[in-house]
């Protein structure tokens, strides 16, 4: 399949069942709720390293909050249900709590309920106190600049993680472009995060290495220096390769990210540089979820 | 189908136990059968179509017509449905209501929304003391719910309430909040003496400053976040509770019964 003169390989992105959560970060003002929802989503680009994968879904108008003040809504993936809780009280700790005028709600109504501010509230050292509002229970904890509201649970739902794209350019400046070009598109879908800085991963990279105690290594199929060295993925004239990585809500919310962004990418086309979309394969290995280019493209 | 009506044809002189007719218990049983149910009258049984002319057939829709003051029990546990009454209602009026609606076009006597555990009542009249409290020996009162009061309460409104929320457009009486274990009372008019007497937790909302106790602190004016979402939760109330002129998140707090934990509350808007 060729669109705009770029090749879309015959191949698939794999990726793997997670669980996933969402908050709700309002504050005083939207610069104030992106610092919180910055902090919190900060170092969370892999599993692999980081115990979870989070970002920034989009900025919340003041009538789409529970409290009617500008908010961020926020998205954290994990392996499993424990980890995901652990991530998310201590994401909520380090940097929602100690937020200047934040307030944190929950984003996901149904699934299992996982605890969002319920223990957060022993910093409140007794004097913390709860309210039970419409069925949900609140916890009012002091603080020096005034009180921290924030709801006791949020709610966990199986999620799929690591949807993904390769962007191939005859150029590194070229490959970015496209890259920023198709995230700028991805983040008007809801219910999905590209977790990695930007949304663009410079390190894709192949399952296993050489070194023992690596359980992932650089990609060399698709490292441009290396064309000469390995058994490779590229034609002579790409020079740069950079990912795309999506973790959603369901596999129909990442088919449509990847459609937008591919196809935003597409739109610069071969006059600009691009020449191929593939995917990082692991010859269906990795996860149970497929995400045929050609498909979703067609 | 249509409500199922009990017109009231004469006003006896001893109290009626009205706590059979609630909806659950009258579900699937014929107008004959609900005739034939037997209440206490003083100490008397009569039965219901001795007192009551009965029209219509839809369990969960039960309006009592004619009521005045000596009616007791109505609504008692309610689980499901609604019950309108037309007239005043005697005491303990959805005593542990568990779920559904009640409402009432007059006023309500003693006890009224006693140990109420869900549900909705809402109150046109006045309603008397102990609203959403405990029976007497009893230190569990409201534990969830609403109450909505239109005109005034009368003494120890929420005694010992648990959880729920109590909302008064009128006055309250003295001992407003007493005992009270967690929960929320506002109260739009004036309070009376001894506001939160013994209160351990829980929040008393009031439009107008009460004579603040001894035994609460002062700890200054603040904006709270959570009051609109307390507010907004008042929304689909016919009330002047759900008007956005009633909503506020400015209010002076009181921290008390310092003779109890102390971790009660008292908010007065600013």
């Amino acid at each position: 399949m060729i669109i705009n003169g770029v090749t879309i390989d015959q191949t698939f992105a794999e990726a793997f069942p997670m669980k996933a959560t969402r908050a709700i970060i309002t504050a005083q003002n939207e610069k104030w709720a992106m610092i919180s929802a910055q902090a919190m989503t900060g170092f969370a680009t892999s599993v692999i390293a980081c115990g979870c994968e989070a970002g920034i879904e989009r900025v919340l108008d003041a009538s789409e909050t529970p409290d009617g003040r500008p908010g961020v809504s926020v998205m954290i993936f994990a392996m499993g249900g424990k980890g995901l809780a652990k991530q998310l009280e201590t994401r909520a700790g380090q940097c929602v709590l100690t937020s200047p005028t934040s307030a944190l709600f929950a984003g996901i109504d149904g699934g299992t309920r996982i605890a969002l501010g319920k223990n957060l509230r022993y910093f409140g050292d007794g004097f913390q106190v709860s309210k039970l509002i419409s069925g949900k229970r609140y916890w009012r904890i002091p603080v020096m600049d005034g009180e921290f509201l924030t709801e006791a649970t949020t709610g966990q739902v199986d999620a799929v993680g690591g949807g993904n794209f390769l962007v191939l350019a005859e150029s590194q400046p070229q490959a970015l472009a496209a890259c920023e070009a198709a995230i700028e598109e991805m983040r008007k879908i809801p219910n999905v995060i590209m977790p990695f800085p930007g949304g663009v991963v410079r390190s894709g990279s192949k399952v296993g290495s050489k070194y023992k105690s690596l359980g992932a290594s650089t990609n060399d199929a698709f490292c441009p220096t290396l064309k000469g060295m390995t058994k490779t993925d590229l034609s002579p004239e790409i020079e740069s390769v950079m990912e795309i990585v999506i973790d959603g809500l369901t596999k129909e919310d990442i088919d449509k990210a990847m459609r937008v962004g591919i196809q935003a990418v597409c739109d610069l086309g071969a006059e600009n540089g691009i020449k191929r979309i593939s995917a990082g394969n692991y010859g269906g290995k990795l996860g149970p979820f497929h995400f045929h280019l050609q498909e979703i493209m067609a | 189908m249509s409500a199922l009506t009990f017109s009231l044809k004469r006003r006896v002189d001893q109290r009626v136990d009205m706590s059979p007719l609630v909806c659950q218990k009258l579900t699937g049983l014929d107008p004959s059968d609900i005739g034939a149910l037997e209440l206490h009258n003083g100490k008397a049984k009569v039965r219901v179509d001795s007192l009551f002319d009965i029209s219509g057939s839809d369990t969960q829709k039960i309006v009592i017509k004619n009521s005045y003051e000596k009616l007791d029990f109505i609504g008692k546990e309610l689980e499901t449905g609604e019950i309108s009454v037309i007239g005043d209602a005697g005491a303990y009026l959805g005593l542990g209501m568990k779920s559904g609606l009640i409402r009432i076009s007059g006023n309500t006597g003693l006890f009224t929304a006693c140990e109420m555990k869900k549900g909705l009542i809402e109150i046109d009249g006045n309603t008397g003391d102990f609203l959403g409290g405990a029976l007497p020996g009893n230190k569990m009162g409201m534990k969830g719910g609403t109450v909505l009061v239109k005109g005034n309460a009368g003494d120890r409104v929420g005694d010992h309430m648990r959880r729920g929320n109590i909302l008064i457009e009128g006055n309250a009486g003295d001992y407003c909040g007493s005992r009270m274990t967690a929960g929320t009372i506002a109260v739009m008019g004036q309070t009376g003496k001894h506001v939160g007497y013994a209160m351990r937790r829980g929040t008393l909302l009031l439009w107008n400053g009460p004579q603040v106790p001894a035994n609460f602190n002062d700890c200054g004016a603040h904006t709270l976040a959570f009051l609109p979402l307390l507010f907004k939760s008042f929304k689909t109330l016919n009330s002047a509770f759900s008007e956005p002129a009633a909503m506020f998140n400015r209010v002076r707090r009181y921290a008390g019964d310092m003779s109890e934990m102390g971790r009660g509350e008292i908010l007065v808007k600013i």
